[in-house]
């Protein structure tokens, strides 16, 4: 029998290993963004699942708000990862320091 | 239910295994092509939560919309780019960091004061779940869903202006130079004799 345990306990599994990616990868650009992505799925499904064991419809309509920016999310961060592959030839985390105070 | 809950293991299963390659693989497009793999079989998880519209949304407008452009992304930067290796290896503290993270959300979840609601019984026949969310996302939620769709309207107009390029040789129109232009300035008047051009 499926309960809400379940689910929660599978999306915080796979919330920790979105959090992991983001520390294996931290200097490169486009992994890291996938990691993030990964973090936001665990996040909906916990939404969802609520949802559903709680039978209240604001669990999905927040998951449909968090789809939407995660979408706009990724356009404008991919959008930045072009622009600085143009200009540097490369997407590594770390070269971007010239900022740094 | 049996059946349910294999499915919800066997998905699970899938799920993590996806997850994990995504992080872990050198090759960025089978990175992208599990975090596909990982966000299908999510939408098929979903479906087991009877949420049937967020799951086919998933499926049509965020794998065939959203991770295709990230694709796009990964062959159109991979190709030119040198494997970036690390100085430091930080698979120890992404170890433990995760195992810290499930560790404290698993005890949330086991400890005796979490107690979790019983399984609902399945939708009647004929429920319709976008008919229901839409009931409650176009009247309850008007507000947040505009300010949804101006957020998507930023984004869009920032990933152009970002992106777009103006080449050197692009040739284009200017309407004022255009409605500036006097008849001396295109039309030049002879008498039918031969004359050297100017």
């Amino acid at each position: 029998m499926l309960s809400l345990t379940h689910f929660m306990l599978l999306s915080g599994a796979l919330f920790a290993i979105g959090v992991a990616g983001v520390f294996v990868n931290r200097r490169h650009a486009l992994v890291l963004l996938m990691s993030l992505e990964l973090i936001l799925l665990a996040v909906n499904t916990n939404f969802i699942a609520a949802s559903h064991y709680l039978q209240d419809l604001a669990g999905q309509a927040f998951a449909l708000f968090v789809l939407t920016i995660a979408a706009a999310e990724i356009a404008i961060g991919l959008a930045i990862v072009v622009v600085v592959f143009r200009s540097r030839e490369t997407i590594d985390a770390e070269d971007l320091s010239e900022v740094r105070g | 239910m049996a059946f349910q809950t294999l499915l919800f293991y066997l998905f699970g299963a899938v799920l993590l295994t996806a997850a994990v390659a995504t992080v872990t693989l050198r090759n960025m497009v089978h990175a992208a092509l599990s975090l596909i793999l990982s966000f299908f079989t999510a939408a098929m998880l979903w479906m087991l939560l009877e949420a049937e519209f967020l799951s086919i949304l998933l499926v049509l407008v965020y794998i065939g919309a959203v991770l295709v452009l990230f694709l796009f992304v990964v062959m159109m930067v991979e190709r030119h780019t040198p494997t970036i290796h690390h100085r430091r290896n930080y698979r120890l503290v992404a170890l433990a960091v995760a195992a810290v993270m499930a560790a404290e959300l698993g005890a949330a979840l086991v400890a005796p004061d979490f107690v979790p609601a019983s399984a609902p019984s399945p939708a009647p026949l004929g429920h319709s779940n976008t008919q229901a969310l839409g009931s409650v996302l176009y009247t309850d939620y008007a507000l947040a869903f505009e300010a949804a769709a101006v957020a998507l309207l930023v984004a869009i107009v920032g990933a152009i202006a970002l992106t777009l390029r103006a080449r050197p040789d692009h040739h284009r129109q200017n309407p004022a130079h255009q409605s500036r232009v006097r008849k001396q300035d295109r039309l030049r008047l002879t008498d039918g004799r031969s004359e050297p051009p100017c």
